[in-house]
């Protein structure tokens, strides 16, 4: 067997307690394990098996703890309490809520697609909870290191767009189908602004690995990288569905929308998956644009990961307590009008200053800390321009009004005069 | 290539969460795109004309409570008008001060509920509606000092109101007209200013004013088209002639004016209220129970008695045979009239629209089914 | 700048996030320790020591203090609020109940020592459970026998325990609202403060116009000459 995965230093502290004489551990400096040798694939599947759990544990409590948060974050918002009756400040609440939820009569409709309407829930959250895998939330702390992480999390994100498409279609329900199709439209659509905005990123670093993108951020990404954090930061709100572009899930409009007849289980998976896709989101923001688990010690890394993976989720709520909806045909332009435009100035300068700037450093990285400041004044430089021309381009035309320019100084009929020019 | 599509007709309520209470659309979808609308209503119909008849005339102000249940304050008084006028009442003037009063915190309240509603018909996750439904809460914190009831008042009584305010709904009154205008600043710096809301509702179920006229559609629907069209200054009733305002017209006619029609009708409320509170003097609030006796008997005929409602246009038109109850009553429900060109509206609009267009009627349930 | 109007509306939002809210938890509010400690009246290291296990629970901010919404005096509530010794009979109420839903047997009865002379009560059925709680009841009672209540909590399982009859208005406890009662309003009488008007004193509530009982008697003699 080959121990490559040992490198993996989270793999190897569990491996090697367990693991007899193994050579790669003497190798990494590890005494032998309480395993007789040869059964070095008990204590290999033992491990996997530990670390799978610890991670989607991890993140169905995520998804638990979001959703408590979401509620009394939304109703501070607005003014209110919010849950408050399970648990300290309801913290129980969600964990209740789970717990009806599974109690509830399972209900398949008659002319549903019953193998693909059980199917799509399955292919709706195992994708995010790949996402897990290749996130490192702390120092050394990933379950797979793959050189290609970034390049992973957006081919495999793009499968939940399929999954709400079979969702929909399989329930055969007609409103269901609108989200679906919005759904297919909102994937095809921003996939290609997320992918070119980490484009940017990616002639920085020069590494697809999420490690390595993390190591090569002396100064977070948000700061070089404003259009490209962005861009990518409106595209996976529109690839998790979130305020402004939930549309597939629409309430006004469509109810649920692809939701509308699952119940019990089946819609709680749905429903968990939805939520564990915002938390990889807002993961995947930290790592690239936020410098991931980077701080200052003697914090530890997983809370400076905790602290930042918060504050995106905060980002996220807020904007949803805030703005109302775009219209579908809104939606697509922005993507293909908007944030395409912006990522191809992105592209370009950060092309140009990459070029510029491309002698090795002596300590291997790409650019030093120096050369990624003058990266970022140059790309905020360029930033507010670019918004503004995009702006104009896609802001509804104001009224065509001589009365007066702005709004309150539209027509008002007094005690004195009606008003000349309109209908009598 | 043609791909080969056919129209889909989508049936959308009546258990739908943005319905305004119990309506029916069924839609002809192409695509995203509206290709007909057919609106089925009548799930509310509680059969309140006819009930009318079966009661005395004190007791149907019962049921105008329940007609349009977030403006009954502006039920009451219509109701009461026409009464006043069937019977030849002579109002006392202080009940019409109060009355006045009332109904202008009422429209306030009424188009807090519209606005909140229109917003979270645009998606905004209930926050707009919180803030909106806070400033209402006000109002009906005022209602419930006025007549002990928030929502179902029952205030108003042939020829006034049925008790003076206590005294400490005046200092209320005060510091709530004076809080309310920084509360309205606020709503409109969030909202009239969004690009989102600005993109979603401008140009979108345009009314033509003559197609509006045409359509007899009233109230703040009409004057964002355009048309100076307001009963309290047309046809004063009660004392709208003793005082001074406002009428806010926006002439493009969607959705955008609409709701921006609505946002300042309620700063020229505040005006009419401050109006009245200086003109109001000390005396009774209702007739003698000699003059109008707890039984009103008007004489056989007919009356039609209209008020500028929140939503409209909303006249009663009560019929009398002499008797101790009305022999017809009919209401001109300004919701259901304001309804008639939904279709016009809808028909070419995305189905992101739908829901927006028809929440901008600000219509109710209640009193379009009756 | 495009996109300012989006700004100014996040800036709002967060204006109200630290806000105090303006929702009352009803029928109780989750404390901690202090708040706990406040409502007992003791000092929060004493109110640990004393009652650990409540103690405990306010720690986790799960202690409960109750609350209730600030109502208006004219409240129309939903027990009401019966004067028998007052009450001659007339079913006045039960005329003008535009659901009518109050149901009254009387026989003839002896002399009332306030009103003169009037009917005892047999039945006097409110059926709450159709009730609109308009009011126009009391505003018929030309005696001020019955008023509307000041409560809300009547929620039952059985929708015929929403019937009030005769005995649970003799036994109510006796909190009238000022709805139609001016009186009231002039004592500066509060249903939720203070003391409620039992049968006894309830003619110190007042009437629109009040006659003293030697009045009434004197009035009683008289006609009878």
């Amino acid at each position: 067997m080959s121990e490559a995965f040992l490198d993996n230093s989270l793999f190897r502290n569990i491996y090697c307690y367990v693991a007899g004489d193994s050579d790669g551990c003497v190798a990494h400096g590890y005494s032998s394990g309480f395993l007789p040798g040869g059964w070095e694939w008990v204590a290999f599947a033992l491990t996997a098996f530990v670390i799978t759990n610890l991670f989607i544990q991890g993140a169905l409590g995520a998804v638990l703890g979001l959703i408590w948060g979401e509620r009394r974050i939304l109703a501070r918002f607005q003014n209110r309490v919010g849950p408050n009756r399970w648990g300290p400040f309801g913290s129980l609440t969600s964990l209740a809520d789970a717990i009806k939820t599974m109690f509830k009569e399972d209900i398949v409709p008659d002319q549903a697609d019953r193998f693909l309407f059980n199917l799509a829930p399955v292919i709706m959250v195992v994708p995010v909870l790949m996402v897990f895998a290749v996130i490192p939330v702390g120092i050394g702390t990933v379950v797979a290191d793959i050189n290609i992480g970034l390049l992973f999390v957006i081919a495999i994100t793009s499968a939940s767009g399929l999954a709400i498409a079979m969702a929909a279609w399989a329930s055969a329900n007609r409103i269901a189908i609108f989200s679906g199709l919005r759904a297919v439209a909102l994937l095809v659509s921003y996939e290609i602004p997320m992918a070119l905005s980490l484009l940017g990123v990616l002639m920085i670093t020069g590494t697809l690995s999420m490690t390595g993108t993390i190591e090569a951020q002396d100064v977070p990404f948000i700061i070089v990288q404003p259009l490209g954090f962005l861009v990518f930061f409106l595209a996976s709100l529109a690839e998790m569905s979130r305020t402004p572009f939930d549309l597939t899930e629409a309430e006004s409009e469509l109810a649920a929308g692809h939701l509308n007849d699952y119940s019990s289980m089946k819609f709680g998976v749905l429903f968990l998956a939805e939520w564990a896709a915002t938390i990889a989101g807002a993961a995947i923001i930290t790592t690239v644009f936020l410098s991931g688990w980077r701080g200052w010690e003697p914090i530890p890394s997983h809370i400076w990961f905790a602290v930042k993976v918060v504050g995106v989720l905060f980002a996220i709520i807020w904007i949803r307590a805030t703005w109302p909806r775009l219209r579908i045909d809104q939606v697509l332009t922005l993507a293909w009008k908007g944030l395409f435009e912006l990522t191809m100035i992105n592209l370009i300068v950060t092309a140009i200053l990459t070029g510029a700037m491309a002698d090795r450093e002596a300590d291997g990285s790409l650019f030093s800390t120096s050369e990624l400041w003058i990266m970022a004044a140059v790309n905020w430089a360029v930033f507010f321009p670019s918004i503004y021309l995009i702006g104009k381009l896609l802001a509804a035309k104001p009224y065509d009004t001589d009365k007066g320019e702005t709004l309150p100084a539209y027509p008002v009929a007094t005690e004195e005069h009606a008003l000349e020019g309109v209908a009598d | 290539m043609t791909l080969k599509t056919e129209p889909v007709s989508v049936n959308l309520g009546p258990q739908h969460p943005s319905t305004h209470g119990v309506f029916r659309f069924r839609v002809t979808f192409d695509g995203e795109e509206i290709k007909d609308v057919e609106p089925i209503f009548g799930y509310l119909h509680r059969g309140s004309e006819k009930l009318a008849e079966e009661r005395t005339y004190a007791q149907v102000v019962t049921l105008t409570d329940r007609m349009d249940y977030v403006s009954s304050m502006l039920s009451n008084q219509a109701y009461m008008l026409a009464v006043e006028k069937l019977g030849g009442i002579e109002p006392a003037p202080r009940g019409v001060w109060l009355r006045m009063i009332a109904a202008e915190l009422q429209r306030i309240a009424s188009h807090m509920v519209a606005i909140g509603f229109l917003l979270q018909d645009l998606g905004a996750w209930g926050t707009p509606l919180t803030y909106a439904m806070r400033e209402r809460e006000a109002v009906l914190s005022m209602f419930e000092m006025l007549c002990g009831a928030r929502i179902t008042n029952s205030y108003l009584r042939p020829g006034g109101v049925f008790m003076d305010a206590p005294e400490e709904f005046w200092p209320t009154l005060d510091s709530f007209l004076d809080a309310l205008p920084h509360r309205i600043d606020e709503l409109e710096s969030y909202l009239t200013g969004n690009e989102i809301i600005f993109a979603r509702t401008k140009g979108v179920a345009v009314l033509h004013p003559q197609v509006a006229i045409d359509a007899s559609i009233t109230g703040p629907m009409l004057r964002a088209s355009g048309v100076d069209w307001d009963l309290r200054h047309r046809d004063p009733y009660d004392y709208y002639d003793r005082v001074q305002f406002d009428r806010p017209l926006h002439n493009a006619g969607d959705n955008f004016a609409r709701y921006w029609v609505r946002m300042q009708e309620m700063r020229e409320c505040i005006k009419i209220i401050r109006q009245c509170v200086e003109q109001i003097e000390p005396g009774p609030v209702r007739p003698s129970h000699d003059d109008v006796p707890f039984l009103v008997r008007p004489p056989a005929g007919d009356a039609y008695a209209a008020i500028e409602g929140s939503k409209g246009e909303l006249g009663f038109y009560l019929v009398s045979d002499g008797g101790i109850s009305p022999y017809r009553c009919h209401v001109r429900a300004p919701s259901l009239i304001n309804l008639t060109l939904l279709r016009e509206m809808l028909i070419g609009t995305l189905m992101g629209d739908l829901f927006v267009s028809f929440g901008s009627i600000d219509l109710n349930m209640g009193e379009v089914d009756r | 700048m495009p996109g300012q109007g989006l700004l100014k509306g996040l800036g709002i939002t967060m204006r109200n996030f630290v806000r105090p809210t303006h929702t009352v938890q009803y029928p109780d509010r989750k404390v901690g320790l202090l708040g706990a400690a406040k409502h007992a009246g003791q000092n929060p290291l004493k109110f640990l020591r004393e009652n650990p296990r409540e103690g405990i629970k306010a720690l986790l901010y799960m202690a409960t203090v109750p609350e209730k919404v600030e109502q208006a005096t004219r409240f129309r509530g939903n027990e009401f609020t019966w004067y028998e010794t007052r009450c001659t009979g007339c079913a006045s109420c039960a005329k003008y109940c535009p659901l009518g839903i109050i149901k009254i047997v009387t026989h003839p009865g002896g002399i009332d020592v306030q009103e003169g002379e009037s009917y005892a009560i047999d039945v006097f059925d409110i059926d709450t459970g159709r009730c609109m709680f308009c009011g126009l009841c009391v505003e018929a009672c030309p005696y001020d026998a019955l008023h509307m209540g000041s409560q809300f909590e009547r929620g039952n399982y059985v929708r015929n325990d929403l019937v009030i009859d005769v005995d649970e208005l003799r036994g109510n406890l006796k909190r009238p609202s000022s709805w139609y009662r001016p009186q009231f309003e002039e004592r500066e009488f509060n249903p939720f403060k203070g003391k409620t008007i039992d049968e006894e004193d309830h003619h110190d509530a007042g009437r629109h116009e009040q006659p003293s009982p030697d009045e009434l008697k004197q009035r009683w003699v008289d006609e009878r000459k």
